[in-house]
């Protein structure tokens, strides 16, 4: 059995950069485990710009901005295990991984999970139809696009208008395909406002919203889908439905973390993000157990990825290092108009603390605030919120140092 | 050539009685109209061991599935078939469907079976806890299981060919006739013969079909989609028995069961259709699954479902099945309308359509070198933590996780496509190793399989298929 101080499980932005942040903090024997020949993770086959505006102030391809974090990474001699997939992880910090020279069990003083998502399936969206080929998610599409140098399909219909599914139309319609629509089940877009004019306006692909896919055609190959507009229960209205010829059906209607291993350590997951519950410092409900990335809550840019490894790395490294958040825990918690708070909790005197969040609904001009009873720690005017881009709140210490019970995020429509 | 023996459908009961087959000196050929076998009804049903209380008394159902649930467990342990024994729980809503039970305990001690216990809802809650608080009564049956049936046909085929068996797949019967030696002439859609002594029709929903062309019998095969709901392997231990629901006048009921792979399967929903190769889903099936679900096991997880699939059964009108030599064209032995037993008495099948041959003149003499174990099987899967290390050292390849989700590895996908019955396309690595029926539903793996089946079958990324004909993954290179 080997021994390491930090095992980070996932080589993509997010593990790289907390793997850095935990070095760099003191902790010299950590290592990454990725299952791809290489570190990168899902920016490898990202080739749009638009990566490191806030961090880096620049606009880099999904490579590029990996590769300012494998540059860090190798320089400072952190060991990678690459071609190796984790099997199990448990509450004691063992891990059992399987590559090619073998079985491995590593213990680790701490681990930080960085696993990423996946992408929901045709069949967990239960729509109905033939199971013919041509029917992808995004993500699949555009790795075998982009990576293998393959077209998916000549005429496509997009179900899902988030930021992976803007993408793909614009993607697909450069590399010769015709995108036929892009479907949206919500009354409103779920991507980055930029992403909708700079995939979908400019290359004047049409935006159906409030309009889903309710049967796909076909027998060995995808000959079409049957699309439908839906009601406020989101059911398809029987004299809408309307058949689209194509030959593929891409799906990008929602990614889920994978938090397979976090379960098999026992680790407390959050419902509303389909990540664990974690503190200040990124470390989840098991000791020395951290998280950071999709894998903990599904992020729209990666310079927050970043940010939030970086919290996860420097987390770790105290950990083992014998320093620890502890004393007077206060939960966060979504109030009014916000799907989610992450850390669910904190420390009061834990100094300056920022909290991220999502609200539930679009909305023009609002106040979001982050109170604690009565009393105002923080607040913020936005002109405009969508459920598509990740909030910031920031609190300074002495001001969370006042909270008492539950601290809420909250929303007010001005 | 002229085989002894062609069976035209390489469903479960087709590549079972090749297997049966394969036990004698004889030439036999196996004929399938798709790209694999077990891509009929055979892929797409519950997978449940019967346990042989339902069938009528006295009918050939009745008959077979007594004596074929012990035989289809000893071939599952020879052929390394996942199953388990886990026992059914048919469950009573009230007084009224109470009756239901009774006629079947009778029913099934008519039949001769063993292991069958009437219980009361709260003994039945006892041993299931998520079961609905409004069963009041439920049928205990001990000597019933769960196969993975697509894997069943797979495995038998394969030990099929290990022992001599040859198998012509993309064969679309067209034409069936006799030459003036009375040897069978079948020909197929795109101008290939074969030719055989005996003919037997295994074609599951298209063997009223294949009896017509042959001259023989006109039977009415109704065809029946059923429609299916999978639940992530989460919530495989919700129930460990399969509970079956009494059918009342609303319907037959659906059935929550796990799985031998160890997922949760909910459905069928039972609905005529009109062609026998209309296996859409449907949105009216699925939210049908979805509620009649709650009245048996109300905690059922829907948001946990990763995929829903339909299979069409030949049923016909008098329910029972039809197993004869045809009377208007000797050596033709027809196997029509096998639904429901039919996957738990595939052996019992087997075995009773070799008979009808024997009795119809064929010589049987038995093969001494005949292995029922499956010889070309790869069995990583089997090796211990200690085993699968020291194995990966010199096989590197079984070290590399392609599908997440279900664990598989380079390795075992690569064996799936050079062991009897070698994979030719997507599907065929799904069935032969589970790639791709996790909970991404290959979302990760996908563009990797893509990959091994150009490596391993010598073809072009662009000719990789979902399943054969123009079921294409890609459509260029870029």
């Amino acid at each position: 059995m080997t021994e390491h101080d930090i095992v980070v499980i996932g080589g993509g932005p997010a593990g790289m950069a907390a793997a850095v942040a935990a070095f760099d903090r003191g902790v010299k024997d950590v290592v990454i485990i990725d299952r791809e020949n290489t570190l990168g993770g899902i920016l490898n086959q990202c080739i749009h710009n638009g990566f490191g505006l806030h961090k880096l102030g620049q606009e880099l391809t999904g490579p590029e901005y990996a590769s300012v974090y494998t540059d860090m990474v190798k320089e400072r001699g952190i060991k990678v295990y690459t071609e190796t997939t984790v099997t199990n992880l448990n509450k004691e910090k063992i891990l059992t991984a399987t590559n090619k020279n073998g079985l491995l069990t590593i213990k680790a003083n701490s681990v930080i999970l960085a696993m990423g998502c996946r992408e929901r399936s045709r069949g967990a969206l239960n729509i109905s139809g033939t199971r013919p080929a041509g029917i992808y998610s995004a993500g699949t599409a555009q790795r075998l696009i982009n990576c293998e140098g393959y077209s998916v399909g000549k005429k496509v219909v997009i179900l899902g208008s988030g930021d992976i599914g803007l993408i793909m139309a614009r993607r697909l319609t450069l590399q010769g395909a015709k995108v036929e629509a892009v479907c949206e089940i919500l009354p409103y877009s779920g991507g980055l406002i930029r992403n909708i004019v700079q995939c979908l306006e400019d290359y004047d692909i049409p935006l159906y919203l409030s309009t889903t896919v309710c049967e796909i055609h076909g027998k060995d190959r995808v000959t079409g889908v049957t699309v439908a507009k839906v009601d406020e229960n989101r059911q398809p209205i029987e004299n809408t439905k309307r058949f689209i010829e194509c030959d593929t059906l891409l799906l990008s209607c929602g990614l889920i973390p994978e938090n397979e291993l976090s379960l098999s350590a026992g680790i407390e997951l959050d419902r509303a993000t389909g990540g664990a519950v974690v503190d200040g410092m990124r470390q989840t409900s098991v000791e020395g157990i951290f998280a950071c990335g999709n894998v903990l809550q599904v992020h729209d840019l990666v310079d927050y990825v970043s940010d939030e490894a970086e919290i996860a790395g420097v987390g770790a490294a105290d950990y083992v290092l014998g320093n620890t958040e502890k004393n007077q825990v206060i939960k966060a918690v979504a109030g009014c108009g916000i799907r989610y708070v992450i850390p669910q909790r904190v420390s009061k005197d834990r100094g300056d603390t920022s909290f991220y969040f999502r609200v539930k609904a679009p909305c023009g001009r609002v106040r979001l605030s982050a109170k604690s009873g009565d009393v105002v720690l923080a607040s913020v005017i936005r002109q405009k919120v969508a459920p598509g881009e990740m909030e910031k709140i920031s609190i300074k210490g002495d001001m969370l140092s006042k909270a008492y019970g539950d601290l809420v995020v909250e929303m007010e429509v001005l | 050539m002229i085989y002894d023996v062609l069976v035209i459908g390489g469903g479960v009961i087709g590549c079972m009685t090749a297997r049966e087959l394969s036990k004698y000196k004889l030439l036999v050929c196996l004929a399938e109209k798709q790209n694999d076998v077990a891509v009929g009804a055979t892929k797409a049903n519950s997978g449940i061991i019967h346990g042989g209380y339902d069938p009528i008394p006295n009918t050939l159902k009745a008959r077979l599935n007594a004596r074929g649930v012990e035989k289809l467990f000893e071939a599952a342990e020879m052929l390394n078939v996942p199953y388990r024994k886990n026992g059914s729980l048919i469950c009573a809503f009230g007084k009224e469907e109470e009756q239901e039970i009774y006629t079947l305990f009778e029913r099934g001690r008519q039949n001769g079976i063993s292991g069958l216990r009437i219980i009361s809802g709260d003994e039945a809650r006892k041993i299931e806890p998520e079961l609905s608080e409004e069963v009041t009564l439920a049928l205990q049956v001990q000597n019933a299981g769960i196969i993975s049936p697509y894997k069943l046909a797979i495995a038998s085929m394969g030990n099929a060919m290990d022992n001599g068996v040859a198998f012509e797949r993309n064969f679309e019967v067209t034409d069936i006739s006799k030459n003036e030696e009375g040897v069978f002439v079948v020909a197929s859609n795109d101008g290939k013969e074969l030719m055989c002594r005996y003919l037997i029709n295994c074609a599951g929903a298209y063997s009223g079909i294949i009896s017509k062309m042959a001259g023989g019998e006109e039977y009415d095969i109704i065809p029946r989609a059923g429609e299916y709901m999978l639940l992530d392997k989460t919530e495989g231990k919700t129930v460990s028995h399969t509970i079956f629901q009494v059918p009342t006048k609303a319907g037959k009921g659906v059935l929550v069961t796990p799985t031998a792979d160890g997922n949760l399967l909910l459905g069928p929903t039972a609905a005529q259709v009109e062609y026998s190769d209309n296996t859409n889903t449907t949105s009216k099936g699925l939210s049908d699954v979805s509620l009649l679900v709650k009245k048996s096991v109300p905690t059922v997880d829907l948001s946990k479902v990763i995929t829903s699939f339909t299979g069409v059964r030949a049923s016909i009108e008098g329910g029972d099945f039809i197993i004869e030599e045809s009377k208007t064209v000797g050596g033709l032995i027809n196997a029509v309308a096998i639904d429901s037993p039919g996957l738990t008495c595939c052996v019992a099948i087997a075995e009773y359509i070799v008979n009808l041959l024997r009795k119809s003149g064929l010589y049987l003499e038995s093969r001494s070198d005949w292995n029922g174990f499956r010889t070309s099987e790869d069995t990583f899967y089997k090796l211990d933590d200690n085993q699968k290390n020291e194995f990966i050292k010199t096989h590197a390849a079984y070290g590399r996780i392609i599908c997440r989700c279900e664990g598989i590895t380079e390795g075992e996908i690569r064996a799936c496509l050079r062991q009897n019955p070698p994979a030719w396309d997507m599907d065929g690595v799904k069935r032969r190793t589970r790639t791709g029926m996790g909970r991404c539903q290959g979302g990760f793996c996908s563009p990797y399989v893509i990959k091994l089946i150009s490596e391993e079958l010598g073809i072009p990324m662009e000719e990789v298929t979902k399943k054969g004909g123009k079921s294409y993954m890609l459509t260029g290179r870029l």
